[in-house]
């Protein structure tokens, strides 16, 4: 700079060049020193700019994969955590589907790409596609939830104008086997019932599969064998169910008619009903398990005492007789085996109602149950509860319950007399169960030596198992009318049974709805006939998937565990009521 | 071109003999770019913004002869008709810039479109070429010692032009001129002490913009701890040219445009860093350096102080934008909105720097004797 300075001041100004004189010069030459200042700025400045470059594009890049960690951030969580059945298989899942939509302005020949695409979709209208692609709007659904190879195909097509949009699908590979357990989750994955609606929330946070304690074996011939009775008996419904005794946990539940979840719009009102456990329902006579365990655990009467039950019982406009009345005194064991309503009412009698409420209390009775489903029907049970109550209910009238509360209160009744509530999770097998003590041990294995009575030689032999040592209780009720009182062909028919009775590990429930008599169960309704029979196939199918092997019945030590006295009495056996 | 002869003395042929033809060229090759990144970057632009994917690339592609057409024109002046068209224009930009902030559409909080006939025009962009050749002119008549007060001038004038950026409020054009102006002032022969002086005022000056205008503080504070803010764009920039690396995605390719709300403008660089890659962002570096460099040496042979202050302000302008865009793309300076002159989408950046250009090579055209020279 100095330098230039000095140059400019000695030189003398050339001649030709007069134009510019003295400072006009010295500026000139001042501004040249400067512009070269600011070209070495610009030159740097660019310097800088090329060097960050590199290092951003090359450096940077080697050092840290930013965009591809933040691209694996960005991808699509899986959704909804799946459901299982006990041993891991699918219920229910979430998949990715892709979707087919256009964008109208981009079709350049409507009736051309209209033409290709049903080459691929036929199932879709020419001229709704038409109408479709000449649309002005940007966007229009085409076909939803396409396969993998349908998409291929239309991407093959390559017709301008079409785009897939990725939408999660709730997929339950079952179908109608499980829809009444797992329910089902509608769009947006919102669970709409079932399992899917109880455990809505922790399904959409939790990516481990929920384990039910469903056996999807013994789930599909529970379905089978009752779908066979509805189809035989011309039935209305069923239901039944599998529970695993010292644990309550729900092995197999079915309510039928049932409904395919996958299928959305083709579910009507009456096979989204869950008759095990939303519908309540007058038992009838397998109430006189609980009848007949209450007297004998209270001690008001003994495995060796009786009743008159000779007389019908009048009480004020109403009269109980049992059907078919040998009119004659009957022990506690004929009772129950011959299913004599007089007696049994007399029994309750001797409880009393106080009692009785209490003792329907600790099986469950008189609320909800616990399983873990949004259908769970209240039950109906009188209040107050006057004598008249505590007598119908001795043989399961008066009071409504759910089939799942009939199950689990058997379950508790055979197991040892310690109750705990049913459930739809796989409870772990480490797991120290406390229950709630209901009878005392002793009451249930004189329990456990009534039903097999009742197989061997009363009302339910139908349900005899060969070698699976089946004890159960049969029930026929009738159907409470629309104006009051009971109609006498609208039958509820069941059977209730525990295997193997003299160390029991399963409950089996079947229950039909409105059965009607047939040549085989000689014009027969009763549960005896319709839903005995279902227990004896479900028994004798599901005992190999449940570890549980035949024995020989007529083995002395079982025979000894099950042995029941009759006390001789006076008179003639008679054919008791259902 | 060869068929011009030597000996050719009509327009064309002097010009063709005289004009800086490795500029040209550098300035040619900048605008052939230029289309070619207006097809890169704007489409998922315009798609996003609901518009036709086309829409940007048919505008620009319009504008394109246009401005070609005014960069030729404008070379063809004499230094005379240079600073005759500047000071028309300059007083034309005034005039336009009080009618923009009295009828201007206001777009995201600042007036600076003026909608004139169905185009609108961002008058300050015109403004600055022409304030350039008018301040190179009160500078250089300062420098005569004949007693005329140019530096007072242009100081007024600045000083008009400034109330007027800001009342918009347009910061970026303020702070280009401000440097444009005041690196004039300084090739004219500000004294040592004023400079000094002036630049304490430009940094006092940012500082009170940094507490005057929140946008201004918010994005300096983003810059100085990119953890405390949401620095979504200058990410998403940086990320681009990671994700181009040394030879770019292709063409097309990049996937931060879909992100980056003005690709096609501000951030043009960046589309450029990921689908053509770091050589060629550094060639692209090299054109607007080249441009620059030449242009400075050539004004260093120049003999008249008026050619030398005009075509340094113009091609400081020309490299200020360029450097500003660049650093802001890539974190080097806080984000400012500026066009990357020649490639960056819009038509008054454009039009305006094909005047300014078109300028600078009519001031840089060898001419016999220099006795042209003003």
């Amino acid at each position: 700079m100095t330098h230039t300075r000095l140059n400019a001041a000695d030189i003398p100004v050339p001649e030709k060049t007069l134009k510019f004189e003295g400072s006009g010069k010295q500026a000139l030459e001042q501004g040249r020193t400067r512009l070269l200042i600011a070209g070495t700025v610009f030159a740097l400045a660019f310097c800088v700019i090329a060097a960050r470059v590199i290092d951003v594009s090359v450096f940077e890049r080697a050092e840290e994969p930013r965009l591809a960690e933040e691209r694996g951030t960005l991808t699509h969580k899986t959704g909804r955590a799946d459901i299982v059945d006990r041993n891991g298989m699918l219920l229910a899942t979430t998949l990715n589907v892709p979707s087919l939509y256009a964008d109208p302005k981009y079709i350049m020949d409507p009736i051309e790409s209209a033409a290709k695409l049903r080459t691929v979709l036929p199932e879709l209208g020419h001229a709704d596609l038409i109408a479709k692609f000449s649309d002005k709007k940007r966007f229009t659904w085409i076909k939803r939830n396409l396969t993998p190879r349908q998409q291929y195909a239309v991407n093959k097509l390559g017709i301008p104008g079409l785009y897939f949009q990725n939408e999660s699908k709730r997929i339950y590979p079952q179908g109608p086997l499980t829809a009444h357990i797992v329910g089902r989750a509608g769009f947006d994955d919102v669970g709409l019932s079932g399992i899917e609606k109880n455990f809505d929330s922790m399904l959409r946070d939790g990516s481990d599969p929920l384990r039910l304690s469903i056996d999807i074996r013994i789930q599909h011939i529970l379905r089978e064998e009752l779908q066979t009775q509805i189809d035989a008996f011309d039935g209305i419904g069923a239901a039944g169910i599998v529970m695993d005794v010292n644990s309550s946990e729900i092995v197999a539940m079915i309510s039928l008619p049932d409904f395919d979840p996958n299928r959305r719009d083709q579910i009507s009102d009456d096979a989204m009903f869950n008759r095990a456990t939303l519908g309540v329902y007058e038992m009838g006579s397998t109430f006189k398990i609980f009848n007949t365990a209450m007297a004998l655990d209270y001690g008001t009467t003994t495995m060796r005492n009786g009743y008159d039950a000779s007389k019908p019982i009048r009480i004020a406009r109403f009269t109980i007789n049992d059907d078919h009345a040998k009119n004659r005194w009957l022990s506690v064991p004929e009772i129950f085996m011959y299913s004599s309503n007089i007696g049994s009412v007399k029994m309750a009698l001797d409880v009393g109602g106080d009692r009785q409420k209490a003792f329907m209390k600790r099986l469950g009775f008189l609320e909800a149950s616990a399983v873990e489903l949004p259908e769970r029907g209240r039950p109906l049970a009188p209040s107050p509860w006057r004598p008249i109550n505590t007598m119908t209910i001795s043989f399961g009238h008066g009071i409504a319950v759910s089939p799942i509360q009939l199950a689990n209160g058997v379950a508790s009744i055979v197991n040892g007399g310690v109750r705990h509530p049913a459930t739809l999770l796989r409870r772990d097998t480490t797991e120290m169960l406390v229950g709630e003590r209901v009878i005392s041990e002793k009451t249930s294995i004189a329990m456990r030596r009534l039903l097999r009575l009742v197989v061997e030689k009363g009302t339910g032999r139908n349900a005899n198992a060969k070698g699976y040592l089946v004890g159960g209780k049969t029930g026929t009720a009738e159907k409470p009318g629309r104006g009051g009182g009971y109609q006498r062909k609208a039958l509820l028919s069941s059977f209730v049974a525990a295997f193997p009775v003299n160390d029991p590990r399963y409950v089996v429930l079947a229950m039909v709805d409105e059965p009607k008599g047939n040549k085989s169960s000689y014009g027969y309704a009763t549960g005896g006939w319709v839903a005995a029979p279902a227990v004896k196939r479900i028994v004798e199918r599901a005992a190999p998937f449940l570890n549980v092997t035949p024995v020989d019945e007529e083995a002395p030590e079982i025979r000894r565990s099950l042995m029941v006295k009759i006390p001789q009495t006076k008179g003639k056996k008679a054919l008791a009521s259902f | 071109m060869s068929s011009i002869a030597r000996t050719d003395t009509s327009i064309l042929g002097r010009w063709w003999w005289t004009v800086d033809r490795w500029t040209s060229g550098a300035l040619l090759l900048i605008i052939l770019f230029g289309a070619l990144m207006i097809f890169a970057a704007s489409p998922s632009v315009a798609e996003r913004i609901g518009l036709d994917s086309y829409h940007f690339v048919r505008r620009q592609l319009m504008l394109l002869p246009v401005a070609a057409g005014i960069l030729f024109v404008c070379s063809l002046m004499t230094p005379l008709q240079v600073r005759r068209i500047a000071v028309v224009g300059f007083i034309g930009c005034l005039g336009l810039m009080v009618l923009t902030l009295m009828f201007g559409a206001e777009i995201k909080g600042a007036r600076r479109w003026l909608s004139i006939g169905g185009f609108s025009l961002q008058t300050s962009e015109f403004l600055k070429p022409c304030f350039a050749v008018v301040a190179a002119w009160m500078f250089s008549e300062w420098r005569k010692d004949n007693g005329f007060p140019g530096q007072w001038i242009a100081i007024v004038l600045y000083s008009v032009v400034i109330s007027l950026l800001l009342m918009q409020p347009d910061l970026g054009q303020t702070v280009v001129i401000s440097l444009v102006w005041f690196g004039q002032f300084f090739l004219a022969g500000l004294p040592m002490m004023f400079v000094g002086g002036a630049m304490l005022c430009g940094a006092g000056g940012m500082v009170a913009a940094y507490f005057l205008f929140p946008h201004v503080n918010d994005r300096i504070n983003r810059f100085l701890d990119p953890a405390a803010g949401d620095s979504y764009q200058v990410e998403r920039s940086l990320e681009a040219f990671r994700n181009g690396g040394l030879l770019g995605t292709g063409p097309g390719e990049g996937q931060v445009k879909a992100y980056l709300p003005d690709a096609h403008a501000d951030f043009v660089f960046s589309v450029t860093g990921e689908e053509f890659g770091a050589i060629v962002c550094i060639l692209l570096i090299s054109l607007f350096a080249f441009v620059v460099l030449r242009g400075f040496a050539r004004l260093f042979a120049e003999q008249s102080l008026f050619v030398l202050l005009a075509g340094a302000g113009l091609l400081a302008q020309f490299g200020l934008q360029a450097l500003i865009h660049m650093a802001s793309a890539l974190q080097l300076m806080p984000a400012k909105g500026m066009t990357l002159p020649f490639i960056s989408y819009g038509g008054s950046s454009l039009l305006a720097l094909a005047l300014g250009m078109g300028l600078m090579l009519a001031l840089t055209r060898s001419r016999a004797g220099r006795m042209e020279a003003l």
